[in-house]
């Protein structure tokens, strides 16, 4: 078992990015298209990172309800990028043996005939490894 | 004027009237999309991590493949275009990525980022110009309210795409007013349309599909037009058939009287 210190560490360093910038500001939060759905929102994310709350964002529903939209990396005055930050909590997940959030199995109940390649090349990379 | 194009997986597939109408209207602009042999697909989604490089080395192909030819790399697919234009800046400006990229792929000449990625509307804006277009326009579509939609792929993030301003663009209703069309501008334009969540969580895509669809039609749109295969899907799966959402190169296409003959096809 990764102390929450390594993990924390690991986040950053997949993401690229330093949480230390955050000023707080919230704007990311209310840019994002998904806040409603987030139980740990944007903003906060970066929070737990400094604070090394790593189990609590792997637990997280926010990391599956994410939309790499990059609004909040856009719009990031301090160029901090909660998204990436969100990625990289997703990437400690999914690339545990066994973490993938969506197996080939479930593909045939989710899709109609319309479907797009797209949608399933985007969700396998978002969502497993 | 000769490009190397990188049509997609789903351009071949669910997409394929998005992928006809671009060439066949390409030709009559005056420039060529030659298929790039053995492209593979880019993924759909930008890989986030710092230290993915597996997974960036099909757009390092594609992106090798068009500098090899000495030719710049167009794609229509706003994913494949978002996917492609960051691999290339990485290519460009990440060493890491750069340096165990090209271990990965023993190059005769390592990749460093020289092609240039357009996206076809860059194409018609910069290459062609839409004063030209709108020269070779012989049906126009006048008296049409349309909504471009762009989404997010092609606008952010927007330093990096550098396609337009990420908060207020403009390049989609220039097109619109060049095919003879009037563009309808609407706050939800640029707002996601849940992309890839659909899949587990078609709820959330829905909300989102009907504010962007509620916003352009109170603007007083009669239809959408997109470039993304995947907004397509969740803004006609979403609207209950109210507002319809065209494919911007079929629109095309209409204006330079060439429809039928893709239809035909």
């Amino acid at each position: 078992m990764k102390t929450e210190h390594s993990r924390a560490e690991m986040i950053k360093e997949i993401s690229g990015v330093n949480p230390l910038k955050c000023m707080k500001c919230g704007k990311c939060s209310a840019s994002c298209p998904s806040y409603n759905e987030m139980d740990i929102k944007p903003h906060q994310f970066v929070s737990y990172v400094i604070n090394e709350d790593i189990e609590s964002l792997v637990k997280s529903k926010s990391l599956w309800k994410c939309l790499s939209c990059f609004a909040c990396v856009e719009r990031c005055p301090r160029d901090v990028k909660p998204g990436k930050l969100i990625d990289a909590a997703r990437q400690i997940v999914v690339r545990e043996r066994g973490k993938n959030y969506l197996l080939a199995d479930d593909i045939p109940e989710l899709i109609d005939p319309d479907t797009p390649q797209q949608l399933l090349v985007s969700a396998l990379r978002r969502y497993r490894r | 004027m000769k490009y190397s194009y990188f049509p997609g997986c789903t351009l071949k597939n669910k997409a394929v009237d998005l992928d006809h109408y671009a060439r066949v209207s390409a030709e009559a602009l005056g420039f060529e999309l030659e298929e790039i042999s053995e492209w593979q697909c880019c993924g759909g989604v930008y890989p986030l991590g710092t230290d993915e490089i597996a997974t960036k080395l099909a757009s390092v192909r594609a992106l090798n493949d068009a500098k090899e030819h000495g030719q710049d790399l167009v794609t229509v697919c706003s994913a494949c275009h978002h996917v492609i234009k960051r691999v290339n800046d990485d290519m460009k400006n990440v060493d890491d990525i750069r340096t165990r990229a090209n271990n990965y792929m023993k190059l005769d000449e390592p990749y460093a980022g020289e092609t240039t990625v357009l996206h076809y509307l860059e194409v018609l804006r910069d290459r062609v110009g839409f004063d030209e277009l709108k020269k070779k326009v012989v049906k126009p579509l006048t008296g049409k309210k349309i909504g471009a939609y762009y989404g997010c792929l092609l606008l952010r993030p927007g330093k990096l795409m550098a396609f337009d301003d990420p908060e207020n663009p403009t390049i989609m209703e220039d097109f619109i007013r060049a095919i003879g069309a009037e563009p309808v501008i609407y706050p939800y334009r640029n707002e996601c349309c849940g992309g890839y969540i659909s899949l587990k969580e078609e709820d959330m895509s829905k909300n989102m599909c009907r504010k962007i669809e509620e916003s352009a039609a109170g603007f007083g749109a009669d239809m959408l037009i997109t470039a993304c295969p995947l907004c397509m899907y969740n803004l006609n799966k979403n609207n209950g058939g109210n507002l319809p959402v065209y494919y911007f190169t079929e629109l095309l296409a209409e204006a330079l009287g060439l429809k039928e003959e893709v239809d035909e096809q």
